[in-house]
């Protein structure tokens, strides 16, 4: 019986149990076929074709309104002039790179304007194919564009506003949304302070018609997660233009002054839209408190430093095509165009109707750095996605939370849910 | 005589595995953990951590080369690979890669190694002996899984934003094919018949079996787990047993390997393991499979007979990929 080498003293060890083994395996040698491991199939050729689909061409046309807004308080979040521009060329890029393995091709054109300007040059590149139209534009100017191009070949996709009655009163068979609505926002922030158990609010509203809606969305999420709203103090102070050599004096007086008296109170949730007098609030209140709504936490559709989900890659395809890091409506645009370069790839064509239908239908979706699957909703084209909840640098957490449950998607806990939609334009 | 034999057959099983259980066959598994930026290293037999190394930073995807002599990294935030002595963990070399290295896979020839470059949607191939970049094939946006055809001759590389599997023939190194599936595919993954292609889609949650001969998908296996929302199965890992009979299939933040049978490509069983499970691999006995469970910072034994998870190993912070020594 030949063993390999042992050591003596490993040798002293192994007994005649270890004889006895081999001459078992020898005997089975003998007496059965060898028992080898169970054996591979052996490999079946893989014919190598060439083969070329069909060539497919999509136009999208990128339509930009001139506003003029007061400036947002930091230095950081002055806008850029291709804000969401940039998102969408990056989707048109990504879309380019599948389209190379499809014979597929992406083009999108930039018009930039007052609202008339935009609607008569939609009119014109929509007659020559551009029959997607990414919109930056405000309310009732996104309305003015979608009934001007009612009953022709387009589909608009609203990147620019929150604003939930186009959604909802206003809502047309036309449009759809991949920005965030208000109630989102306001919903997907409650759903976090609730579950941190900090449900007592002191509301601090600004002056502005938005930040009336906005306060509306705040009230109404309080209400739906049981959440109370302690106080309600209007913003009315006004601090001047963003930038002057000093100021932040009168400031550290003023704020405190104003939150001076306050009922108890777990957070302040400050609400400005355009983020004048928001980011006055962190460390100058009377009592410390954390702030949250448009300073503090936030809760908004993407996050330049969000690296979940492969969205490293994302950020990094973004600074490398703009030099600049990713806003919200960067990635609003972003979505839009993957949206329609998704369905392009899956449906293998151009057609207009076959697309926007397929974008429309409960089969389609679309990854969108979010961890799950993003699509529209069937009641009112809003885009049905995750909201993230974040410091001004950092992630800090995702909603919907755990817990809060629903019916058929958690996704629906964020903002106005099917029962509740006034939008009649869908449904015709 | 037919008796005979068949309590021969018995009589002898029994001693053979005792004989087994005496002398067992302990391999080495390799863990990566990603936000540790160490390796843990397993003692298959023990079922043990015996060692934990520091290594580059952010280690995700682990290959053994065929001689078992390295194993091979993907540094992702190093933006290279690293090559390390398997016995003695120390480290060898490093090889070009584009950047942000996630996933490889060797080919037959022992030389050829196919890197995903996540940032630069391309798979980059370098010769491991001269460590010399030996070309780059462009792939769609966010190349990822990496499925070697066992005769060597066909890569399929998935995209995870492109939601491809390309086929690409590894003599010429041009994609030849491409097959759509459900969103954010993650793992390509042959059967030893070559016969099928199975390709998992994180976000669609669905996984595609593709015959590789004229690449029409067979069937689309879809995962239902009772008390588990449906957003939370999410497909990565796929391996298949030698025999081609059984695949694994990890489901992600669904906590659960699927078992699933490769002719009906029903699920047979949804096997309990640590959370957010991504990565698997075999023993080469093709007796135990290991799972990386980044959330819970364990890596799970199932038992491929039994189908049964029968011991959970904490490593490393965040395991990602995980590969067993050949010997």
């Amino acid at each position: 019986m030949a063993f390999p080498s042992i050591l003596p003293t490993e040798r002293s060890r192994i007994s005649g149990w270890r004889a006895a083994c081999g001459a078992l395996l020898l005997a089975l040698a003998f007496t059965r076929p060898a028992v080898a491991e169970e054996a591979s199939p052996s490999p079946a050729p893989i014919p190598i074709p060439s083969t070329q689909p069909a060539s497919v061409n999509v136009q999208i046309l990128y339509v930009k309104e001139n506003v003029s807004k007061e400036l947002p308080l930091s230095l950081l979040d002055q806008p850029n002039p291709d804000d969401g521009i940039a998102g969408a060329k990056l989707g048109i890029a990504d879309n380019n790179t599948t389209g190379r393995f499809l014979n597929q091709t992406f083009k999108m054109d930039v018009l930039e304007g007052d609202i008339d300007e935009l609607i008569k040059g939609a009119t014109e590149k929509l007659a020559s194919g551009d029959n997607f139209i990414i919109a930056d534009v405000a309310p009732d100017s996104l309305l003015k564009l979608a009934d001007a191009l009612k009953d022709k070949p387009a589909q608009i996709f609203n990147v620019g506003n929150p604003d939930d009655s186009v959604r909802e009163e206003n809502c047309r068979a036309n449009v759809m949304h991949t920005a965030p609505t208000r109630t989102m926002i306001a919903d997907a922030l409650a759903q976090y302070l609730v579950w941190k158990k900090w449900p007592n609010w002191l509301l601090v509203v600004g002056p502005s018609p938005k930040d009336q809606l906005l306060a509306d969305a705040y009230r109404r999420a309080a209400k739906k997660f049981g959440a109370k709203i302690v106080e309600e103090r209007q913003f009315k102070i006004d601090t001047g233009n963003r930038r002057a050599d000093g100021g932040f004096e009168q400031i550290q007086q003023q704020i405190p002054q104003f939150m001076q008296g306050a009922k108890d109170h777990d957070i302040v949730m400050v609400v400005d839209e355009d983020q004048v007098f928001a980011d006055y609030f962190p460390y100058r209140t009377w009592v410390p408190r954390p702030i949250a709504g448009s300073a503090g936490l936030v809760a908004t559709s993407w996050h330049p430093a969000l690296e979940l989900w492969g969205g490293t890659q994302f950020q990094n395809r973004f600074k490398k095509l703009t030099g600049r890091i990713m806003r919200p409506i960067d990635y609003d645009a972003w979505v839009a165009t993957r949206a329609i370069g998704e369905a392009a790839s899956r449906k293998q064509t151009s057609d207009f109707k076959t697309l926007r239908d397929f974008m429309h239908s409960p089969n389609f979706e679309v990854a969108a750095f979010k961890g799950v699957a993003t699509n529209f909703r069937a009641w009112n084209g809003q885009l049905r996605e995750p909201l993230i909840v974040s410091t001004p640098k950092q992630l800090v957490s995702v909603s919907p939370q755990p817990g809060f449950l629903h019916q058929f998607s958690v996704l629906d806990t964020l903002g106005l849910d099917k029962p509740e939609t006034k939008c009649k334009a869908y449904t015709q | 005589m037919p008796r005979i034999s068949q309590a021969w057959s018995a009589v002898a099983a029994v001693l053979l595995a005792s004989c087994y259980a005496t002398s067992a066959n302990a391999y080495t598994a390799y863990v990566t953990n990603e936000k540790d930026n160490s390796l843990s290293v397993i003692d298959t037999d023990k079922l043990e951590v015996i060692k934990t190394v520091k290594i580059g930073q952010r280690p995700r995807g682990i290959v053994m080369s065929k001689d078992g002599k390295w194993i091979i990294v993907c540094t992702s935030d190093d933006n290279d690979v690293k090559v390390y002595d398997a016995k003695t963990l120390e480290f060898v070399k490093t090889l070009p890669s584009g950047p942000d290295p996630e996933l490889l896979t060797l080919h037959p020839d022992g030389k050829r190694l196919y890197i995903a470059n996540e940032d630069d949607n391309l798979v980059t191939v370098v010769d491991i002996e001269t460590s010399k970049v030996l070309t780059e094939i462009p792939v769609g946006v966010e190349p990822e899984g990496m499925g070697m055809s066992p005769d060597g001759k066909v890569l399929v590389n998935t995209s995870e934003t492109t939601n491809m599997a390309h086929f690409i023939d590894t003599q010429n190194h041009k994609t030849f094919d491409n097959v759509l599936v459900d969103s954010r595919p993650r793992v390509a993954m042959f059967n030893s018949a070559q016969t099928q292609l199975w390709v998992s889609s994180e976000v669609g949650g669905t996984v595609a079996v593709i015959n590789p001969a004229d690449r029409k998908i067979i069937t689309k296996i879809n995962f239902e787990i009772p008390g588990v929302e449906k957003e939370a199965i999410q497909p990565v890992g796929i391996r298949i047993t030698k025999d081609d009979k059984i695949a694994f299939v990890a489901l992600g933040p669904a906590n659960r390997v699927a078992v699933v049978d490769t002719s009906t490509f029903k699920v047979l069983k949804y096997i309990l393991v640590g959370q957010r499970v991504w990565q698997m691999y075999f023993t080469p006995d093709g007796k135990l499979l290991f799972t990386t469970n980044g959330a819970s910072n364990d890596v799970s034994v199932i038992d491929v007979a039994s189908q049964k998870a029968i011991k959970s190993i904490k490593v490393g912070r965040y395991p990602w990929g995980v590969v067993v020594s050949p010997n």
